[in-house]
């Protein structure tokens, strides 16, 4: 290399060099360092001490582990799809031309603002058994009828009836699904992700297919969606990396319980580091949840191939 | 008989918008209306949603029950820490893996890339070991200091704004002589204010929305923050829904004023992230 290649790789690692050295000091070193607590025994008032695969052995048999994990994949399957798809349908019905369209997108994006910790303390006495608005709601006449019609059908097929005033939060069997549709009304972000999405559809493409007589259906199905394809997966790929490190909401308002019923991935690891110092478990516990983010990001980008449309190839 | 579909097709379409406006918008009116709600009427079933008698005590007693004045200078302190670190350890990197060309650049971009895809609870155990034996715990050092050196995230959005300046401006300076560092300071960063003010919001945002961050970090309860302070007042008051809704009105209120005053860069960073790739 000459002398002047020598001074451009100098001038710019200069520039780089906030980022080089917190890459050592936040990204490098602590990964390894977390690879190696994970094979220790580490209590932070002593050194660690090397206990080979104890950690990852004594995980497998850790029945709070293996709740905490199916909580997450369980809530993962739940506020995924929908979420996604929500959001989705939320940002095709704003692309549509109306008066007071601005207006729409500002309500819908509102809820995004909210601070984490003022919106679970709403959530809390939205979700609330007696007084909650919620409940209110559904004690109006035609969502009685709606919860006895579906009691009837359970009642048919021997399966627990629905009991009102429903616990959202207390009832172990319902604490789950009430925040997953609690995290519905933060979907803001993404749906202004996918109007931006939806404005790089070229019209020329829409039109001539309602030219040819396709319906808003079709035009849907053939020409937005496979144009939208790049940002569904975009959202995908961030929703999964979301949804599997949930913790400040469940944390906050229900602090994991009814009896577990909310106790995720990401809380079990905080409690372990920080509540009960047991910093190599935590550590192993970390590297698992990588590598399962890591397989669904790989099924992701691998199923992408049959689904997602890039223009221009 | 098209136009008459057309019709109500609109019809459909304004029916879910107003509907769905309906939904997304009580949370916020049930929010405000407990409020400024007497603890009597906030027992009253079904619900009323104007308060009477209408009154602000929730907020007095909510405001004075936590030093609110105390944690939101805290945290005013740390947003403010993060908004500069972020501004220019961003845009000092995103120059290096934008405006000057050298080896190696992109195997460093990527390797920036790649690093967003790890989960923070990887490296957490390990940076508060670190934190702890520099003798950090219990000072905003370990919430503001990382912002100094750059985050993935803000970087990769400043370089795809820092593309679009035409290469000729730098050229011609660097032909008069100019430096990297005056090119950066005198030319890139002037034209970049828009993307600047955008992760400049961002850094704010998200410091002020911390919850995990202060969680591991402050043990002190003066040092506390409005996200921290708040979740400690819903451990000692959670009965008190008029003054646990008033506080969090206190809390939410900046966010939307500063969203309606700066919505044009809010969405702008949001869809730059997420596109333009």
């Amino acid at each position: 290399m000459t002398r002047t290649e020598w001074k451009q790789i100098g001038k710019g690692l200069a520039f780089c060099s906030p980022w080089l050295i917190g890459f050592m000091v936040f990204t490098l070193i602590p990964v390894v360092l977390s690879l190696y607590y994970s094979v220790c025994d580490y209590s932070l008032l002593q050194p660690p001490a090397y206990i080979g695969g104890a950690n990852y052995h004594e995980l497998l048999d850790d029945p709070i582990f293996r709740k905490s994990l199916t909580n997450t994949l369980l809530y993962a399957i739940i506020a995924l799809p929908a979420g996604l798809m929500v959001s989705l349908g939320l940002a095709l019905l704003l692309n549509v031309k109306v008066a007071g369209q601005t207006f729409y997108r500002t309500v819908i994006f509102l809820p995004s603002l909210v601070p984490t910790v003022a919106s679970a303390m709403l959530w809390m006495w939205l979700f609330n058994a007696k007084l909650g608005l919620i409940n209110t709601v559904l004690d109006w006449l035609p969502f009685r009828l709606l919860i006895a019609g579906i009691n009837a059908i359970l009642g048919l097929v021997h399966l627990p009836q629905i009991e009102t005033p429903i616990g959202w939060l207390t009832n172990p069997a319902w604490a789950l699904p009430a925040l997953a549709f609690m995290s519905f009304w933060g979907v803001g972000h993404t749906v202004v992700i996918y109007l931006a999405g939806l404005q790089d559809v070229p019209s020329e493409l829409l039109e001539s297919a309602e030219i040819d007589g396709a319906g808003m259906t079709r035009r849907l199905w053939h020409v937005t969606l496979p144009m939208l394809s790049p940002v569904i997966f975009f959202n995908l790929i961030m929703a999964i990396i979301g949804t599997l490190q949930v913790f400040a909401i469940p944390y906050i308002m229900t602090g994991g319980g009814p009896a577990r019923a909310t106790y995720f991935f990401t809380m079990y690891l905080y409690d372990n580091a920080f509540r009960y110092l047991k910093m190599g478990y935590a550590s192993a516990m970390a590297w698992i949840q990588l590598l399962i983010i890591l397989a669904l990001t790989a099924i992701a980008f691998w199923s992408s191939r049959k689904w997602v449309y890039y223009q221009g190839k | 008989m098209r136009n008459q579909a057309d019709f109500w097709k609109q019809g459909l379409v304004y029916g879910s918008l107003v509907a769905l406006s309906i939904i997304f918008l009580l949370p916020f009116l049930w929010l405000v209306s407990t409020s400024f709600k007497t603890d009597k009427q906030i027992l009253v079933y079904p619900p009323v949603w104007i308060p009477h008698p209408f009154q602000w005590k929730n907020y007095a007693n909510g405001l004075t029950a936590v030093p609110f004045g105390l944690y939101l200078r805290n945290t005013l302190l740390i947003c403010a820490a993060n908004v500069v670190g972020t501004v220019l350890s961003s845009s000092l990197v995103a120059y290096g893996l934008s405006r000057i060309p050298w080896r190696g650049r992109e195997v460093l971009f990527y390797l920036f890339i790649g690093t967003m895809l790890l989960p923070p609870q990887v490296t957490m155990v390990p940076v508060f070991t670190i934190f702890k034996n520099l003798g950090w715990l219990d000072t905003y050092l370990p919430l503001t200091f990382p912002s100094f050196l750059a985050s993935a995230f803000n970087v990769f959005l400043l370089r795809q704004f820092f593309r679009t300046i035409p290469n000729e401006l730098t050229e011609a300076a660097r032909i008069d002589g100019a430096s990297e560092w005056d090119n950066y300071r005198l030319i890139v960063l002037p034209l970049a204010k828009p993307a600047l003010w955008t992760i400049g919001l961002f850094a704010f945002i998200g410091a002020w929305n911390d919850y995990l961050g202060p969680l591991i970090y402050l043990f002190d309860d003066r040092k506390y923050t409005l996200s921290l302070g708040l979740a400690m007042f819903k451990t000692q008051y959670s009965a008190e829904w008029g003054q646990m809704m008033a506080v969090s009105t206190v809390v939410t209120l900046p966010l939307i004023i500063l969203f309606f005053f700066t919505q044009r860069t809010f969405v702008r960073g949001i869809t730059m992230t997420g596109l333009k790739g």
